[in-house]
């Protein structure tokens, strides 16, 4: 059973369940933010993208503070699968769940577009089903997606193989042009070093399916469904 | 009354693309001579019925919870007593 979150002001939510539900037939609920218990039925609990409390003071800043936060929390500790989409992946670095913080982009806008990333590390629940090396075209549709971490963090994150996507050229290159937004080393997504916990600013939500012209985000959702199934 | 103001700003090592983006505009207008800009965050806290200490002590707490992201963010504060 998968679990979506609604925090005021979520904006995802309903794409993320279109796609469990209707194009991959999966169980699926929304959770609100007031619950204080995730249900032992969940095997995956996605926090998915929006502007969650208007991103006033910091993107995610307040959203962490939401009760369900806390039992999301007691969830991965115990092993439970989270998935943090773009603003999910700010809620998860906000409540520390995550190393590191978004800024602002290089550019200061609002970016929404398609970009490409390589696949770093395929041994997560989230990427099992890709290859390693394996580019992705996805969307990106922020304005904070600026990853930032000291030198230090960074270091950690890259010995104990935590970054799971960078941004790259179509063919893999990692290279300024094909980083978006400015994040340190191409980084679009990280883990945390058990691996259950998975914060990515690209949307696979939105390219699931033939007719919205993309299906690379399927990787990602077969990957958690083969990971809940064995 | 205990009114305080409190300082939100980017580290130092950070980069701040607000900032650069306003230090060019400003520059596009005709200012010369801008080394550097960086935004911070501005706020104030007006309290009741509160000891200075214990403001202190909340605002700290406040900003290493919520208002301030330490890992790029500093912050500081100044406390008023009004009437």
């Amino acid at each position: 059973m998968f679990g979506i979150v609604i925090f005021p002001g979520s904006n995802c939510d309903h794409d993320c369940y279109h796609v469990l539900k209707h194009v991959f037939h999966q169980d699926v609920e929304f959770v609100w933010h007031k619950e204080e218990n995730i249900d032992k039925r969940f095997r995956v609990i996605i926090l998915p993208g929006g502007f969650s409390y208007g991103d006033y003071l910091r993107t995610g800043a307040i959203a962490r503070f939401s009760p369900v936060m806390k039992a999301v929390e007691r969830f991965a500790k115990d092993g439970g699968i989270v998935l943090g989409i773009c603003n999910g992946f700010q809620i998860l670095l906000e409540a520390g769940l995550l190393p590191g913080v978004m800024i602002r982009n290089k550019n200061i806008k609002f970016i929404c577009k398609d970009i490409y990333v390589r696949v770093e590390k395929t041994d997560t629940p989230f990427t099992k089903e890709c290859k390693t090396g394996q580019t992705l075209r996805l969307p990106i549709a922020h304005a904070e997606g600026n990853y930032y971490a000291d030198p230090d963090t960074l270091k950690s994150l890259e010995k104990n193989k935590q970054i799971v996507f960078r941004y790259t050229t179509k063919d893999g290159e990692i290279t300024e042009e094909a980083n978006p937004n400015g994040a340190k080393d191409n980084i679009a997504g990280i883990c945390n070093r058990e691996g259950n916990i998975i914060g990515m600013m690209p949307h696979p939500e939105r390219c699931s399916e033939a007719i919205l012209g993309n299906e690379d985000g399927r990787f990602i959702f077969k990957s958690l469904i083969k990971t809940i199934i064995f | 009354m205990i009114k305080a103001k409190v300082y939100v700003t980017l580290k130092k090592a950070v980069l701040d693309p607000q900032g650069k983006t306003i230090k060019q505009a400003l520059e596009h207008l005709g200012f010369k001579g801008i080394e550097d800009i960086r935004l911070g965050k501005y706020m104030e806290i007006a309290f009741n019925g509160k000891s200075e200490a214990q403001a202190e002590s909340d605002i700290k707490e406040m900003c290493e919870k919520l208002l301030a992201n330490t890992v790029i963010e500093d912050y500081r504060f100044e406390i008023e007593k009004g009437e």
